[in-house]
């Protein structure tokens, strides 16, 4: 009993995995000012070539490393044609997360029904063995302690190292990182690039270890919206994006443990759950910034006011300032 | 290190912003820069620090000349600015802000960056905590901060551009001894500045720019008014102005406060009669561009009164209202940028004038606006036709399309500069079209850095220095003299 | 950047008219479409110019097949008008899938309250369209309120409530709504009298054609004829702007997802009276989501969405055969559409930065 309830909370860390690549990949991009909105295409995409590459060569590195070749070069397109062409981030991203479904779906028919392989697990030696804690955590697959390390590496990336600030400097202020001889698009590609591929790897992730490549992602398409969504939930910080990722998947999880209680509901009803909440989520974070809120606040009693001021602006987020916005130097 | 420029050109389009610039600023010297805005002063800053190249001309380097071409370049020979908005990073700390632009390992040693920091500090009697984030930092803060930052990457060369806009007393005197000991420490300074009195407190010498050149240099002692006359040009004719002034109060202005972080506004009072032209003089951004903001209702002042003035010697408070009731009365605000706030890019000029008109109906009478159109094209000499985008005009005819545009009848008529960067004739037009409106009772408040423009049309002048306001003076009566050092900062009780 | 200006003054070459001519450039654009998805297709072992045969007869081959593409048509075009007002406002409704499906929603719901009466079909018809526009307006309107007074970016709020739609539609479907006996995600089918009359033998039916091609022309008037278009048109090249010329911004706004919302919820009534005749699981079709596509491509031009709307449906429809004769998967048009976006982006953007690049802002 014990252990079967330590499996499938463990199973939570397993299923996070992709969204937490995501989630990563998309708040380094976003923070380097450039907005990836072709995720949900783009880890459509590369779980199919994942898959592809993966289960042709019978190689699981192979396949991470195609997977992540493709979503880079998603990304780098779409920094190509918003950097350089300065065309909107929002419409080329919007095209592209329409077009690679499509084009996964078209260049993965073949591949339906072929053998599936998943990732094996690697039960992490004495860690594993921690009573009840072993059994979620570290009994898992390379890929998913690799996003545990991720999250931690983002974090530290972004906010401990020189080249981390840099990143911070080109999505917040791109004149100020200019006049400091920072060469800010050859950044935003790299970075977005990088980004990318951190979702390839997560679309990977579905085709090699969660679920697999039957041609389509059951059930999880439209987890690429998700993944913009808890991006901007959690603030653009990797460890509360991570929050946001596990919550989401804890949701998910719970709609498909609670089902049985509720026979009589289909099951994908649940697995819509966690858009209610994104709303209501995006809702508090954004209201802050409403003018009309201001415009209430003002005619409000001084003290009333300041309260409810404190309260929104605790709630606020505020994206990278230029995010979205090309750069050029006058 | 001595900087020497020489015979620095540069053009942007047509605009010839660096018309021949040579200086020289030795090691040690605290250079002022006087001009007004759009004399060249920034685009120079800007060739200096990299942030754009130079068409012709050369830079010397303690006598070697060197090419700047980027920020990077600016920085490793020693140059360091300090732009009039703070250039730095807002959600990030102080000790993170100085190692961003440093050639630090890819792990910072921030203990050392600390210490280092904090020494630096000491020198100068600042105390900013290295663990404060910037954006709880005062104006005056984070200008201290990017000096030591520059001081920390190695600046020999000091670029200060405006460094006095929206800083407190206390931090002005701070930064003027860290100025003084800097320059006795053997740094190059560059003061660029249009606050007289202040180059005069500091600079070792001054030199005025004008329309793109250098036009004199002077040392101490300064005088005042040679300054100003070689700041705005000679002012030659003050003839033939046609006043329109009915006595009858249009609008009057008491107690009004503006609350803005930089520069708070308040007992502004005064009355415009109608078919009053006034003009609004001072360096650029001393709060003169606020008040008409104010007056046109797009902010919102935070105490005071408006009030307009009806026939029958009733008034109504404005104060509070929205921008759409301003405009119901008659009150029109048109911007210096005009593709920006005042027209719509992507629209040609026959939509412009739907969208100004009066809504009749439903649909667009397609025939009528375009005999509209066409009309107004034609009064208004505008060089364009009706299907023409309004980004394809040129300024001036963007300007007189934007006059074209107003509405009948009009109370109050609110320009920001209404004819910078227009050519004479269009100059000309544009005001014999405004002196038309003032005829027909509407009063002009108008806001201007060409002190001709303003003593050539104003009846009365109100004069702007950080925030405080003059008395209306009497167009006829003011003195040259007297406008130049208000403009300074002198006379003010 | 300096340097190029005075190097390269080759205006007249070839190569720089043909990518700086919007003709020319738009031609080269559907050319590389063309031959990146012929790549792909050779890349899969099939030979493109069959591919591209078959697409055409799966269209066209047949008065069936054509009365199919003519049928899909309709509510793509609807789908597209839509759009119009949000893309003229500067919005990206990316909601409008969601608003079919509770258009569709809402007007099963009013089948269902005269099932079995003796109401007179046409009034049952009419009631069941002005439903499906309520419920397409409301949930546009959701989401124009979000936007304008909670902050939350139109994709988002938008992208929420497609989900939180499709979790209403499979509830219904597979609850309270579903056939006796079976819940196989898609209700009983209506009576035949609530039908929209149709061609005999086809899925065509002239009454949805008809309202397709009325509200053609309907939103070029009111987008091109009409104060409120040229305003909303205003709002969306420059808010800032609009506003000092006096314009309720916020009002537009919102206005511009109520409209979209119109015909979003239009489409969905449609989806069941004259095509599905049951309210099922992804009964949108998608083509809220291919709409926006169609929009983009029609640049705020109600007009220019019919023959837009009718090549992307054409592809869809055609290349439906694909899997018998050629055993590649249909989602081939898909690939097909978006790459024709994506070039035409590319070269708008291409050309856009050579213009700006050499012949330098118009001054003056």
């Amino acid at each position: 009993m014990d252990n079967s309830l330590a499996i499938s909370i463990g199973s939570i860390f397993a299923w996070a995995g992709p969204v937490i690549f995501g989630v990563m990949g998309e708040t380094i991009t976003e923070r380097a000012g450039v907005m990836n909105l072709s995720l949900n295409g783009s880890l459509i995409l590369t779980a199919m070539v994942g898959f592809v590459v993966g289960t042709t060569t019978n190689n699981f590195m192979l396949g991470f490393l195609a997977a992540a070749l493709v979503g880079a070069l998603i990304a780098l397109l779409i920094a190509f044609m918003s950097i350089s062409l300065k065309q909107s981030q929002v419409a080329v991203g919007y095209v592209l997360a329409v077009a690679t479904k499509s084009l996964a779906y078209f260049l993965g028919a073949p591949y339906v029904g072929k053998p599936v392989m998943l990732l094996p697990q690697v039960p992490i030696p004495y860690l594993s063995e921690i009573p009840f804690i072993g059994a979620i955590l570290f009994k898992q697959t390379i890929l998913t302690y690799m996003s545990y390390v991720l999250v931690f590496v983002c974090f530290w990336w972004i906010y401990k190292t020189h080249q981390g600030l840099i990143l911070q400097g080109i999505g917040e202020r791109p004149s100020a990182a200019y006049i400091r001889g920072v060469n800010v698009n050859r950044m935003r590609y790299i970075y977005t690039g990088i980004g990318g591929a951190l979702v390839g790897i997560g679309g990977a992730l579905y085709s090699l270890s969660v679920k697999t490549w039957n041609g389509q992602l059951s059930g999880f398409d439209g987890i690429g919206w998700i993944i913009l969504a808890i991006t901007i939930f959690g603030s653009w910080h990797p460890l509360k994006g991570a929050m946001g990722a596990y919550l989401f998947v804890l949701l998910q999880y719970l709609g498909i443990v609670l089902q049985p209680l509720l026979p009589n509901i289909n099951s994908r009803i649940f697995q819509v759950a966690p858009f209610p909440l994104m709303i209501l989520a995006l809702l508090f974070v954004n209201i802050g910034n409403a003018d009309w809120v201001d415009r209430t606040l003002a005619g409000l009693p001084e003290d009333v006011r300041r309260t409810i001021a404190k309260i929104l602006r605790a709630m606020k987020t505020s994206p990278p300032a230029a995010l979205g916005i090309p750069f050029e130097k006058e | 290190m001595d900087v020497e420029v020489r015979n620095i050109h540069k053009t942007f389009g047509k605009v010839h912003a660096n018309n021949d610039i040579s200086l020289v600023v030795k090691s040690g010297e605290v250079q002022g820069i006087l001009g007004e805005n759009g004399a060249g002063k920034s685009t120079l800053m800007k060739i200096l620090s990299g942030f754009i190249s130079l068409d012709a001309g050369s830079i010397l380097l303690d006598g070697k000349e060197v090419t700047i071409g980027s920020p990077a370049d600016s920085v490793k020979f020693g140059i360091g600015m300090l732009h009039q908005d703070p250039l730095d990073f807002p959600p990030l700390n102080v000790l993170d802000n100085l190692i961003l632009g440093s050639r630090e390992r890819m792990i910072p040693n921030r203990k050392k960056v600390r210490q280092e920091f904090v020494e630096l500090q000491k020198q100068f009697d600042f105390s900013i905590s290295p663990d404060a984030f910037i954006d709880s930092l005062s104006v005056g803060e984070r200008q201290q901060l990017e000096i030591i930052r520059l001081l920390w990457l190695g600046a020999e060369v000091l670029i200060l551009d405006e460094p006095t806009t929206g800083i407190s007393a206390a931090q002005k005197i701070q930064l003027f001894a860290m100025v003084r000991k800097l320059s006795e420490q053997g740094k190059a300074i560059l003061f660029v500045s249009h606050k007289l009195e202040e180059v005069e407190a500091l600079c070792t010498q001054v030199a005025v720019f004008r329309q793109g050149m250098n036009v004199g240099q002077m040392l101490p002692p300064f005088d005042n008014d040679k300054l100003v006359e070689m700041m705005f040009g000679k002012i030659l004719t003050r003839s033939d102005r046609k006043c329109c002034t009915q006595e009858k109060v249009n609008i009057e202005v008491s107690d009004l406060k503006i609350d803005d972080p930089r520069l708070p506004i308040k007992n502004v009072n005064f009355c415009i009669q109608k078919g009053e032209v006034i003009g609004l003089a001072g360096m650029e951004g001393s709060g003169q561009g606020l008040l008409l903001r104010a007056l046109a209702g797009i902010i919102r002042p935070s105490g005071g009164h408006i009030w307009l003035c009806e026939e029958n010697s009733s008034k109504k408070d404005f104060v509070g209202k929205h921008y759409f009731d301003f405009k119901d009365s008659g009150i029109s605000f048109l911007p210096a940028d005009r593709l920006d706030e005042g027209l719509i890019a992507g629209l040609d000029l026959r939509e412009h004038f739907i969208l100004a008109e009066k809504q009749k109906g439903f649909f667009v009478d397609a025939k009528a606006a375009m005999q509209l159109t066409e009309k107004r094209i034609k009064d208004f000499n505008i060089k364009g036709t009706a299907e023409n985008m309004v980004e394809s005009l040129s300024g001036g005819n963007q300007q007189r399309a934007e006059l074209a545009l107003l509405r009948q009848p009009l109370r109050l008529l609110l320009l920001d500069h209404p004819t910078r960067g227009l050519d004479i004739e269009s100059t000309l037009y544009i005001w014999s079209k405004l002196k038309q409106r003032c005829s027909e009772g509407a009063s002009i408040f108008f806001v201007s850095s060409d002190l001709d423009e303003i003593l050539q049309y104003s009846d009365r002048i109100l004069v702007f220095f950080g925030g405080k306001v003059s008395k209306p003076l009497d167009a006829g009566d003011v003195s040259v003299d007297q406008l130049g050092q208000l403009i300074g900062g002198r006379g003010w009780e | 950047m300096e340097k190029e200006k005075t190097k390269n003054p080759n205006q007249n070459s070839f190569l720089f008219n043909l990518l700086t001519n919007r003709a020319s450039s738009m031609t080269l654009a559907v050319v590389f479409a063309l031959v990146f998805t012929s790549l792909l297709v050779w890349m899969m072992k099939a030979n493109p110019i069959s591919v591209f045969q078959t697409i055409i007869t799966g269209a066209f081959g047949s008065t069936n097949n054509f009365t199919q593409v003519i049928q899909a048509w309709v509510p793509l075009v609807l789908a597209s008008l839509g759009l119009m007002f949000t893309f003229t406002a500067g919005l990206w409704n990316i909601g409008m899938e969601g608003q079919i499906v509770m258009g569709a929603i809402f007007s099963y719901g009013i089948i269902r309250i005269f099932d079995g009466s003796d109401a007179s079909s046409a009034l049952v018809i009419i009631l069941c369209i002005l439903a499906g526009i309520l419920g397409g307006t409301l949930w546009a309107f959701l989401v124009g309120l979000l936007k304008n007074f909670g902050g939350v970016n139109e994709i988002f709020g938008g992208l929420g409530f497609n989900f939180i739609a499709d979790a209403v539609m499979l509830f219904l479907v597979f609850g309270p709504w579903k056939p006796e006996g079976v819940a196989n995600g898609s209700t009983k089918m209506l009576d035949t009298r609530f039908w929209l009359p149709q061609i005999e033998g086809t899925y065509l039916s002239l009454w949805a054609l008809g309202i397709a091609i009325v509200c053609v022309i309907l939103v070029t008037v009111i987008l091109q004829g009409t104060y409120f278009g040229l305003k909303l048109k205003a709002v969306g090249k420059n808010n800032k702007s609009s506003f000092l010329l006096g314009i309720h911004t916020n009002r537009y706004m919102l206005l511009a997802f109520v409209l979209c919302g119109v015909l979003a919820g239009l489409t969905g009534a449609l989806q069941v009276l004259g095509f599905n005749h049951v309210l099922r699981n992804n009964i949108s079709g998608g083509y809220g989501y291919i709409g926006l596509m169609v929009g983009m491509l029609a640049n705020i031009q109600p007009l220019i969405t019919a023959p837009i709307a009718f090549i992307f449906i054409a592809l869809s429809k055609g290349a439906a055969g694909l899997g018998i004769d050629l055993k590649l998967d249909s989602n081939l048009a898909g690939v097909i559409q978006g790459a024709l976006v994506i070039f035409v982006l590319i070269m708008d953007g291409v050309r856009k930065v050579l213009i700006k690049k050499f012949k330098g802002v118009q001054s003056g």
